[in-house]
């Protein structure tokens, strides 16, 4: 038995397996050094951060989770439906919030954003929504759905360069600086909970996120056209022969991607207040490392890669980086988002709650 | 009228709203401004009027040539009325543009462009222009599907050599200045700006009466060559090439050797990607890591300022590119399984983990962080430093010269007929006997071994590196050119860096929208043409096969 394991081990898996091991060494170590747990650390538990500073990190955490579950979600019902990743998601997120970010000003400069600021979030989450369900819809109308049966490269390298044409294409409308998206006023400051201070914007983000996540499983799960997605994504033709009208399907799912992207983008820019034509890129990867790390195609599995990747990516940094000694961890947090990306497509392309794909899917 | 069925109608209407968006479009990200300076023909035409009126005038011709059946003026008509709507589109947005101030949030919709738009006519009329532009190209792009296809290249070759001795007016004079009785003609031909209005004619004549007579001329079976002709065609054209490739920094100047260095570069580099995309189907967009690795390399051997070497160019050399190579098989291993998005997501993040752990402060005391790494060695040949751009473009040439054998070796061997199995199916290739594992792995290897290379003669040329010189973009300039030269095909990579590297660098207002041109040239290669500007043959007959079955 033992023998014929040892058969089947390549040189492949001895070095695959021993960087994976070599970086899980390290993250355990340097985190144990850092809550003061090792004998090499200088701390005492909790170690180098307090408590609150830790709740801090977990609050933000989930905050960012919440926002890559729903951009992840376009990626993953995407991949469901086509077997293709819409590479240029990323775009589709960006344009939403940055061209919201000009209703955003003129609301705050006539004084309404201040007054009235719930129906003003609603308005500004509406504008970036229609705007990302547009461009998610045209893309797919334009650039995908005529080479539904090439092969596979192809429709990649469309994707790709229609990211790149999306991004430059609004660099060029509205410009290549950074734009600030204006303050609300409202969600300024903390809530008090014990020893513990909530920032309200992050409370609004992760209530709002939960609340969208919640809306879409529904759509996904309980609607008519919730159902058609599920069949065609099972099989395109017999799904067709049942009365399923494909192409509609197909366009709706952008829709429901585009729209959720959208409101993600809004949520991304009450996080970090400023837009650029950039901005699509880090989230976008992120939130593609989030549905295959919960398992893509698998919409609740959306929702829990990206909470585990928002927080990795909050505490990583301050847990396992910074107790190994390394200056300025926090420089290295996008590395740590695809360092994640990359073993978790070696180890476990399926993903935690994934199916079982076949190696020719993958 | 014979097409009034509605449909036809709603073509018509359609393609004129598709082509008014598309003006509208380029209008406001600025391209039709920035090019409003670019004269293909002094004080007449921009190139700026040309981005205006080409799709409506592209537009009108599908929907004329779409007419089955229609007669000669109905034809004529149709395209006449897709144009007048594309341009109807045009004047809604400039009559927007007087009433609101778009400016606040379109930074392109300056007065600049509504002048551009109206071509200069004051308000009241001049909204009525656009249209009328419209219907005018419409009417032409109608005329242009009425020519017989054998004589359609009579009409567009003249206007497109135009365009492009237009565009290329600066290159093209100075290059050409010294050479007596050339640069005599030229400076005839030239203005200052672009094209002299006699010149444009000359051009339109002179290419336009060669284009008919070859038309006219060409029998519907070519000429036959003999195999000997052939060898003796090849080996002069080859001669022909390497003579003028020597002499070309003389010709063009310390500023367009520059241009020509950077080409170099990214072919050097394109021929590395070539082989692992064109040949063996894996989509690599973290290439741009092999070329950091080399410079880096090469950088920490032989920088006095990080304070661990200073070693020469040449003996740090083989270490970076060795060094490469390494990082080359290191990446391939864990993806040895994963195909197609995965893998391309995957060296993705493999190119920003390398461009982000090299800016950290973490490894600043042996990287130099982010500000990067200054006084790098530039190769020595005896008592000679290879320093200015017109010396480096040798070694560059060298370079590509060595690549592009190696490259060309290894395509017809057992290893690169191995690398389009694996293409082509992987299953079945395995099943054939092939080792995939190793296969693949020197596909990355070789790959990373000519960007590595490139990365190294990058580092000597600026002599010092930058971790922001190594972000994804480049990544995407080498697949650009790699893929809309043509899949593995080496013309096809020089073709596509040549045009894709030079044009920008040669159009300095072009360079700002390079990545939407690409974008939008790879979204329209792989909805159009599949294959490439320069296919590779076999692909292309793959691609034909696959297109009649």
């Amino acid at each position: 038995m033992l023998r014929k394991w040892l058969q089947r081990i390549t040189l492949t898996d001895v070095v695959v397996w021993g960087i994976g091991i070599a970086i899980a060494i390290a993250v355990v170590w340097g985190s144990l050094i850092t809550l003061g747990l090792s004998p090499a650390s200088p701390y005492e538990f909790p170690g180098k951060y307090t408590w609150t500073q830790w709740a801090d990190l977990i609050i933000r955490g989930l905050a960012l989770g919440g926002i890559y579950a729903l951009i992840a979600l376009g990626y993953t019902l995407v991949y469901g439906i086509l077997r293709m990743i819409n590479f240029a998601h990323s775009e589709v997120f960006m344009s939403g919030p940055f061209t919201a970010a000009f209703v955003a000003i003129a609301l705050a400069s006539s004084g309404f954003l201040n007054r009235y600021p719930l129906p003003s979030l609603l308005l500004i989450t509406l504008v970036s929504a229609v705007v990302s369900m547009t461009i998610a819809v045209l893309l797919e109308r334009i650039a995908y759905r005529p080479l539904r049966t090439a092969p596979r490269l192809v429709p990649l390298i469309t994707a790709i360069g229609a990211s790149y044409f999306l991004q430059y294409t609004f660099r060029g409308l509205y410009g290549s600086g950074v734009t600030a998206y204006p303050t609300f006023a409202a969600l300024e400051g903390a809530w008090t909970l014990g020893p513990l201070q909530i920032g309200k914007t992050q409370v609004v983000i992760i209530v709002s996120a939960l609340l969208m996540m919640l809306l879409l499983y529904y759509i996904t799960q309980r609607t008519k056209m919730g159902k058609a997605m599920r069949a065609v994504s099972e099989d395109k033709e017999v799904a067709a022969l049942m009365g399923v009208d494909v192409d509609r399907v197909i366009v709706a799912t952008f829709a429901i991607g585009g729209a959720s992207a959208g409101v993600a983008g809004v949520l991304y820019a009450l996080m970090f207040p400023v837009v650029n034509f950039y901005m699509g890129f880090y989230p976008g990867i992120k939130a593609f490392t989030a549905a295959v790390l919960g398992g893509i195609g698998n919409v609740p599995g959306a929702w829990l890669g990206a909470m585990i990747l928002g927080l990795l990516e909050s505490i990583g940094p301050n847990l396992f980086l910074d107790g190994l000694g390394i200056p300025a961890p926090y420089q290295l947090k996008d590395a740590i988002a695809f360092i994640i990306l990359v073993f978790i497509l070696i180890f476990r392309p399926t993903g935690i709650l994934g199916e079982r794909i076949t190696q020719a899917k993958v | 009228m014979t097409t009034q069925s509605s449909d036809g109608w709603k073509q018509i209407v359609r393609n004129g709203l598709i082509g008014g968006a598309i003006v509208v479009l380029l209008s406001l990200v600025g391209m039709v401004v920035a090019f409003g300076q670019r004269y293909i023909v002094s004080g007449l035409f921009t190139m700026g009027h040309v981005l205006m009126l080409a799709p409506l005038l592209l537009l009108a011709y599908t929907t004329a040539r779409r007419a089955d059946g229609a007669s000669v003026g109905s034809r004529l008509w149709l395209g006449g009325v897709s144009g007048l709507i594309g341009g109807a589109v045009v004047a809604v947005l400039v009559l927007i543009g007087h009433v609101v101030n778009l400016r606040a949030v379109l930074v392109s919709a300056s007065p600049d462009l509504y002048q551009m738009l109206r071509f200069g006519v004051p308000l009241p009329l001049g909204a009525l222009i656009p249209p009328l532009a419209g219907l005018l190209a419409g009417v032409a792009g109608g005329a242009l599907a009425l020519i017989p296809p054998r004589y359609r290249n009579v009409a567009l070759q003249p206007i497109l050599i135009l365009l492009l001795l237009g565009l290329l007016r600066d290159l093209l004079v100075t290059m050409m200045l010294n050479w007596g009785v050339v640069g005599y003609l030229f400076r005839w031909m030239f203005a200052a700006a672009g094209m002299s209005v006699i010149g444009a004619i000359f051009v339109l004549v002179v290419f336009g009466g060669l284009a008919f007579w070859r038309a006219w001329r060409t029998p519907a079976v070519q000429r036959q060559r003999s195999p000997r002709q052939q060898m003796v065609i090849r080996v002069v054209s080859i001669v022909v090439i390497i003579v003028v490739l020597v002499f070309l920094p003389r010709i063009l100047g310390t500023f367009f050797s520059e241009i020509l260095d950077n080409v170099g570069l990214f072919v050097l580099m394109g021929l590395g990607l070539n082989i692992v995309v064109g040949l063996a189907g894996l989509l690599d967009m973290g290439y741009v890591a092999f070329y950091a690795i080399g410079a880096y390399v090469m950088g920490v051997l032989t920088s006095p300022e990080l304070g661990f070497f200073s070693l020469p160019y040449w003996l740090a050399l083989p270490v970076a590119l060795v060094g490469a190579m390494l990082a080359g098989v290191l990446l391939g291993l864990p993806v040895l399984k994963m195909r197609g998005d995965y893998l391309a997501i995957v060296t993705l993040g493999f190119g920003e983990i390398v461009r982000l752990v090299v800016g950290s402060d973490w490894l600043r005391p042996f990287l130099g962080g982010s500000q990067g790494i200054q006084l790098i060695a530039q190769p020595r040949i005896g008592p000679i430093l290879l320093n200015t751009q017109q010396e480096l473009y040798y070694l560059i040439l060298i370079g590509c010269l060595l690549a592009a054998f190696i490259a060309w070796r290894l395509k017809d061997s057992r290893v690169g007929r191995a690398w389009m199995a694996v293409r082509e199916d992987e299953d079945v290739a395995q099943a054939m006997g092939i080792n995939t594992v190793t296969t693949k792995l020197m596909a990355f290897a070789m790959g990373a071994l000519f960007a590595g290379l490139s990365g190294t003669i990058f580092a000597a040329k600026l002599q010092s590196t930058y971790p922001h010189s190594f972000n994804v973009l480049v990544s995407i300039n080498v697949l650009s050119l790699v893929i809309i030269g043509g899949m593995g095909s080496m013309p096809g990579v020089v073709v596509g860096a040549l045009v894709l590297m030079g044009l920008p660098e040669l159009l300095r207002e072009f360079a700002e929208f390079r990545y939407l041109v690409y974008g939008a040239l790879l979204v329209v290669m792989m909805l159009i043409r599949p294959e490439g500007l320069w296919p590779e043959a076999r692909r292309k007959l793959e691609l034909r096969e696959a297109r009649e079955a």
